[in-house]
């Protein structure tokens, strides 16, 4: 039999677009139920093959992704009587029979579930943010190892690594307690920020824009945790700093700070659902980290200029939570920008000995130290910056600032 | 699942005996000891002589060669460890938090191994 290429290419691109969408879904119900990871998704696999070759043949079941669960059941239970010495007890093969089996099936939403596995604090920070990647946004790991500069072969070893200590530490498939729930979803958005982050700095890579991964990953955990003031704190973080996207580098390719931004390319709209939603966050009288860096985020972009003595408030307010000596940076810039140079530049520099080998620190020091006029000091930390910076668009920047401090000595 | 629970710490930072942290630490040990029998959740569990009396051997080449003290030279030793069924790492965890030990040592929460039997 032959099947025509276009009937080939649609079921194809059909399958890429379901699968794009649904993936997380179909798998976190395959795993509620198999209880086993890796399984769940070479089943999957499986599932996907068949659908191409029978979708192109015969075209699109009137639910695709009802399809390719109930294949993806059968294929699991192909593969365990494979596996003669799994384990399994005969009710449990009766039981993925009958799931198979059945006609239209109603397909859970158990992503929460998969959620908080992904990234479990016992699985290895860069692990959890790979596996939630590939697990909920459906990413090949192809595509995660060119994202984080990985090469194919070891971020495979470490997705397998990361499914392979689920099973056999027994991490759980499950949403946690309430006395674990506020450590647990810190942990979870903060693997959503970091890909934001990553993806920020990196901007959009081989087809995959890490920024717009974590904003679709933030909304997706949103939708299934309603009403939870931290999840919105964060997502507004991350809309209110996408909302800026056009204006972080200059025609010259050079990073652009905030201060500096053309505020006409910021995206206006976004920025007003992003303050919305987090002023339904601070309703809830439920205050977190997230919160309250989205709501620095919001004084930023909110107004015509930044509202620095809020910012220098709501840094106090992120101390009590996260106690740090980047925060404590931070604070001190934002002291010296809403007017208190000498108070914010002497905090800063009080963090020589923690921070020295954190980039962010010389290039703050450099513009403190300018703008005090101790030019000398400011030169050497423009150096250390530039040499220390970890992207193209920051040397630039700095270079060109050193260009201008040393021309303005020379005047 | 069974899950070994390795207690590891320095007896330089542990409470010294008299003091009031080492009657909480007790005190902490015997809540938890009762807290994993009353659940059903505790198989075994042992506190073990200080480092100096372990006894280390290797057999080399058909030799066998026994050292003094503990196989690792470091500041934290074993110093316990509790044998514990339960359904999951998370179970396991919310127990380990509650080792008195961990507050100044480390708690390994280690997988036993399963060779499942067939049914």
């Amino acid at each position: 039999m032959t099947i025509s290429a276009s009937s080939a290419v649609a079921a194809s691109r059909a399958l890429t677009r379901l699968v794009r969408d649904d993936r997380g879904r179909l798998l976190s119900a395959l795993v509620a139920r198999l209880k086993d990871f890796q399984l769940a998704e070479d089943a999957l696999q499986d599932a996907m093959v068949s659908a191409v070759v029978h979708w192109g043949r015969n075209g699109l079941p009137s639910s695709p992704s009802g399809w390719l669960l109930q294949v993806a059941f059968r294929k699991a239970i192909d593969r365990i009587r494979r596996q003669a010495t799994a384990g399994r007890s005969g009710q449990d093969l009766e039981l993925f029979a009958s799931l198979a089996g059945e006609e239209a099936l109603d397909i859970p939403d158990e992503r929460l579930r998969l959620i908080f596995t992904c990234c479990h604090p016992a699985i290895e920070p860069k692990s959890q943010v790979a596996l939630t990647l590939r697990t909920l946004g459906g990413l090949s790991t192809q595509q995660i190892a060119a994202a984080f500069l990985d090469k194919d072969a070891a971020m495979g070893q470490r997705l397998s690594r990361a499914k392979a200590k689920i099973a056999a530490a027994g991490i759980p498939f499950s949403v946690p307690d309430q006395d674990q729930w506020a450590e647990r979803l810190e942990a979870v958005l903060t693997v959503i920020y970091l890909i934001f982050n990553a993806g920020y700095s990196a901007g959009p890579q081989s087809g995959v824009d890490l920024a717009e991964e974590a904003l679709f990953l933030c909304r997706l955990l949103n939708s299934l945790t309603p009403e939870d003031a931290e999840v919105e704190g964060c997502l507004a973080l991350l809309m209110l700093s996408h909302a800026r996207r056009h204006a972080r580098k200059g025609p010259s390719g050079a990073a652009v700070p905030l201060a500096l931004q053309d505020r006409t390319l910021w995206v206006r709209a976004e920025i007003a659902e992003g303050v919305l939603l987090l002023e339904r966050a601070l309703r809830r009288r439920q205050i977190g980290p997230f919160q309250i860096k989205a709501a620095i985020a919001a004084c930023h972009s909110d107004g015509e200029t930044s509202d620095w003595p809020q910012i220098a408030r709501l840094y106090d307010e992120l101390l009590a939570f996260e106690p740090t000596a980047v925060v404590r940076l931070n604070r001190g810039v934002a002291v010296a920008e809403a007017g208190d140079l000498a108070g914010g530049l002497a905090a800063v520099l009080a963090l020589e000995t923690e921070l020295s080998a954190y980039q962010p620190f010389h290039a703050a020091c450099a513009e403190l130290l300018k703008r005090a006029g101790r030019h000398h000091d400011a030169v050497r930390s423009y150096e250390r910056a530039i040499a220390m910076a970890a992207s193209e668009e920051d040397r630039l920047f700095l270079s060109s600032s050193l260009e201008l401090l040393l021309q303005q000595q020379a005047v | 699942m069974k899950y070994m629970l390795l207690i590891y710490s320095d007896p330089a930072n542990e409470p010294v005996y008299g003091t009031p942290e080492f009657g909480k630490m007790m005190e902490g040990y015997f809540k938890l000891n009762e807290k994993m029998q009353a659940e059903g959740a505790m198989l075994s569990g042992e506190g073990l002589k200080e480092a100096e009396t372990s006894t280390t051997l290797r057999v080399r080449g058909g030799k066998v060669e026994t050292m003094d003290g503990p196989f690792a030279e470091t500041k934290e030793h074993l110093g316990g460890y509790y044998l514990i069924d339960v359904p999951d790492l998370d179970a396991a965890l919310a127990y380990a938090v509650q080792i008195p030990s961990a507050e100044y040592g480390t708690v390994e929460i280690r997988p036993v191994m399963d060779y499942n039997p067939a049914p």
